[in-house]
């Protein structure tokens, strides 16, 4: 095993290196990039190491899907966290509660709760009577073949949606830290996590995920101390600051436009702590709690982390340590955002990424001292580092997932009928994560530049829609069969991806003109408009009528950037104070910079009228489709099993529940 | 898996499965329940109740900001309860059952 592992290795180091040469502009300064890539490298090769450990260790089935049973439930519970702390929390979170306040706060609520669902009903159960996918849980009482298939169809479709998510996100996101180009980190974060996924199977992959953790939770905690000491760690006192805070107090004037024009500058400031900044569509915010409450215990890479415990009290002793973990986490966020909204200020972290997602590495860069010191360089190259980890780790978990869904579900359970060697059976695993890292290589490199921000939503509605009524309703229900599963798990997450297809969250090319139009050529002056009352509760969910609207005050005309620019030439022509001329130069730039991609976003979309699925405009007003997707998943489920009878279902019943609530006959542990 | 399949039926007919039954299911969920509901209380407070999230509680920290913290601390303790619970009363019943098992048969 180790003797094919070191030419993989070399590899990959070459392959590293060949990124190095190709490093441009970044927020790391190019006297300072030695020092990212040795944090880089250090962290790459403490996980290569693991791997080479654990390809020792991996020589069965059980091994490589679940680590031979054998994890702790205090080092299952720190996986899991690894493996669901995704980039998109740590920096996508802090981002937006740094330009939104209390909104953004809101988000990280909803990701601790759904584990309440894993724990109560789902992570014992499954670990009773499950092996290594989500297929066998399925499997235990219905048609094994009919359930295997889907669970598989919809255990890859869940974990592609969320890869490319992570895949696209990372690319992007070691480009604006480092600079190293889209494709060469894609290429990067997909061979390094085959590496761990080939060679060290779950084994490898638990312990990448917990050193990823441990990592991220140590850069958190050390941000915050350091954010939080200059206030002697009061809450009151430094949320006293952030509402005293200049800068938090013009980004609430510019969010909230002319309803800010009579409020005091602390009333601003105050109002940052305060929800509706950011969700302002109460429905909206209620189907996205649905679907993560309940599309938790649906993601197919975190109900496999339970098959790696030895029994049923690990499993709930890891779902605890995971929500101490996890919360405190998520507490953090609240920190590291207001701390780089206090520090760093909203107008900054936006010029470095319109979504926030640099506001963590930003505050880290200037709690060490800022851009020019070694210190300030060194804590952002480590939470470069670290998000990379995080990636790299959270993209192992879910192609362990899918390929475990590929070998096992479909290739040994439906094709071979269960008859398949041991030899055989991790020889599939390997090919079919191979397979799975190709594809995930090949979709993150084509989907470069494209928005990507629905996908991981859809991977959470999709689970909770689909995965999580049929999972439920098999271990909970009596009458629950083969007939309900197969529909409600089709109709859940068809419905879902459909809902989503047809929402505000994709590209509509006619708005994206429109909007470039008004960045070049300014917009005209406008009347106010009467706000406008609902026709129904269908309108607020979907445009076949009028939705209520808030009313709008008149509004002045306003220059485009293209006439912007040309005064503000003639102004620099003029000027000879040097200070002066400076701030107007890079207000050029940024100018320049606006109606650079104003332009680049006609030519991108001239001509095209509709979007993805070929609409003109979003049909379903909501970007979350739990609400709709959710019910009727359910729904299905109950319907196709009172519609179809199997016998096999209901005869099997008292052994499913008897076994779920005892542990009798459940998967042991492997010795090593 | 050498051992012959026990009674499933017998198994959960035993008065001590159903007994284990009753007890896990009552408690389980009504704290899903519990918790499910405590949660969206936060979204509708956030959309509905905004006046309310905006009385100051002690300094800036207003009751919006003290209910989110609240969320987990509740999801901590729910956590700790289940586990206690769990760990003390539900396990040990269960490793009776299965300890015996194989001596349960459907005879009535």
């Amino acid at each position: 095993m180790t003797g094919r592992f070191k030419p993989y290795l070399a590899g990959a180091a070459a392959l590293f290196a060949s990124g190095l040469a190709h490093a441009g502009e970044g927020a790391v300064a190019d006297e300072w990039k030695w020092l990212t890539f040795a944090v880089f490298g250090g962290i790459i090769a403490l996980t290569m190491y693991i791997t080479w450990w654990a390809a020792k260790r991996v020589h069965t089935t059980s091994e490589f899907y679940a680590a031979g049973r054998s994890v702790s439930g205090f080092q299952n519970g720190w996986a899991i966290a690894g493996d669901y702390l995704s980039a998109a929390s740590f920096l996508g979170i802090a981002g937006l509660i740094a330009l939104y306040g209390y909104d953004g706060f809101m988000y990280s609520v909803g990701f601790l709760v759904a584990y309440i669902t894993v724990l109560l009903v789902i992570a014992e159960p499954c670990r009773n009577i499950g092996k290594y996918t989500l297929g066998d849980i399925l499997a235990f009482r219905n048609n094994p073949k009919a359930a295997k298939t889907i669970a598989a169809v919809s255990t890859i479709t869940v974990s592609i949606f969320y890869l490319t998510a992570q895949m696209v996100g990372g690319g992007v996101l070691i480009k604006t830290l480092i600079g190293i180009d889209y494709e060469v980190s894609v290429i990067g974060v997909g061979v390094l996590m085959l590496a761990y996924v080939v060679f060290g199977g779950m084994v490898a992959t638990t312990w990448v995920q917990i050193v990823k953790a441990i990592l991220l939770v140590v850069a958190s905690l050390v941000m915050v101390a350091l954010v939080w000491a200059p206030y002697g760690f009061s809450l009151p006192g430094f949320l006293d600051h952030a509402v005293h805070d200049e800068g938090i107090q013009k980004q609430v004037a510019k969010l909230l436009g002319t309803a800010a024009a009579n409020m005091t500058p602390e009333e601003l400031g105050q109002r940052f702590l305060e929800p509706g900044l950011f969700l302002k569509n109460p429905i909206d915010q209620i189907s996205l709690g649905m679907a993560l409450v309940l599309g938790t215990a649906g993601l197919p890479h975190i109900l496999m982390r339970f098959f790696t415990v030895p029994n049923a009290q690990e499993a709930r002793k890891s779902v605890v340590w995971a929500m101490v973990i996890i919360g405190g986490f998520y507490v953090l966020t609240l920190f590291l955002g207001l701390g780089a909204a206090l520090n760093v200020g909203p107008a900054n972290i936006v010029a470095l990424d319109k979504g926030g997602n640099m506001a963590a590495p930003i505050l880290a860069q200037y709690l060490g001292g800022g851009a020019d010191s070694m210190m300030g360089n060194f804590f952002l190259a480590f939470v470069a580092a670290v998000a990379f980890a995080t990636i790299v780790a959270v993209v192992a978990g879910l192609v362990l997932a899918s390929a475990s869904a590929m070998a096992h579900d479909i290739y040994v359970g439906v094709i071979r009928g269960d008859h398949a060697t041991p030899d055989e059976q991790v020889k599939a695993a390997r090919v079919a994560s191979v397979i799975v890292g190709v594809v995930a290589i090949v979709i993150g490199i084509a989907a470069k530049g494209q928005n990507v921000a629905h996908l991981v939503g859809m991977a959470f509605a999709v689970a909770a829609s689909g995965n999580l009524p049929a999972v439920l309703l098999t271990l909970y229900w009596r009458r629950c069969n083969t007939g309900g599963v197969v529909l409600g798990m089709l109709v859940g997450s068809f419905s879902a991806i459909a809902l989503v297809m047809v929402s505000p969250n994709l590209t509509y090319p006619q708005a994206v003109i429109k909007e470039a139009k008004a960045v070049l050529e300014g917009t005209p002056a406008k009347d106010a408009v009467p706000a406008k009352a609902s026709e129904g509760f269908v309108c607020e969910l979907f445009a076949v009528c009028q939705n209520a609207e808030a009313a709008k005050p008149a509004a002045e005309a306003k220059p485009g950037a293209i006439e912007n620019l040309a005064k503000l030439n003639e102004k620099i022509a003029a000027l000879s104070d040097p200070a002066e001329l400076d701030k107007a130069k890079k207000e050029a730039g940024k100018l320049e910079k606006d109606i650079k991609k104003a332009q680049d976003d006609l030519k991108k979309f001239e001509g095209q009228t509709t979007n993805l699925v070929g609409i003109e405009k979003p049909f379903f007003r909501l970007k979350n489709p739990g609400i709709i997707s959710i019910p009727l998943g359910f729904l299905m489920v109950i319907l196709g099993s009172l519609l179809f009878r199997d016998k096999r279902a209901e005869d099997m019943w008292d052994e499913l529940y008897v076994r779920q609530n005892t542990g009798i006959h459940a998967e042991g542990a492997t010795a090593h | 898996m050498a051992s012959p399949q026990p009674d499933w039926a017998a198994i959960d007919r035993d008065p001590r499965f159903q007994a284990l039954h009753k007890k896990k299911s009552s408690f389980l969920w009504g704290l899903m329940v519990f918790s499910i509901v405590f949660y969206f209380l936060l979204p509708f407070g956030a959309a509905y109740f905004q006046d309310l999230f905006k009385v100051k509680v002690w300094g800036p920290l207003n009751v919006g900001l003290l209910f989110a913290l609240s969320e987990f601390v509740v999801a901590w303790v729910i956590a700790a309860v289940y586990a206690k619970r769990a760990n003390r009363e539900f396990d040990a019943m269960a490793a009776e059952i299965a300890r015996d098992a194989h001596n349960i048969k459907g005879s009535k």
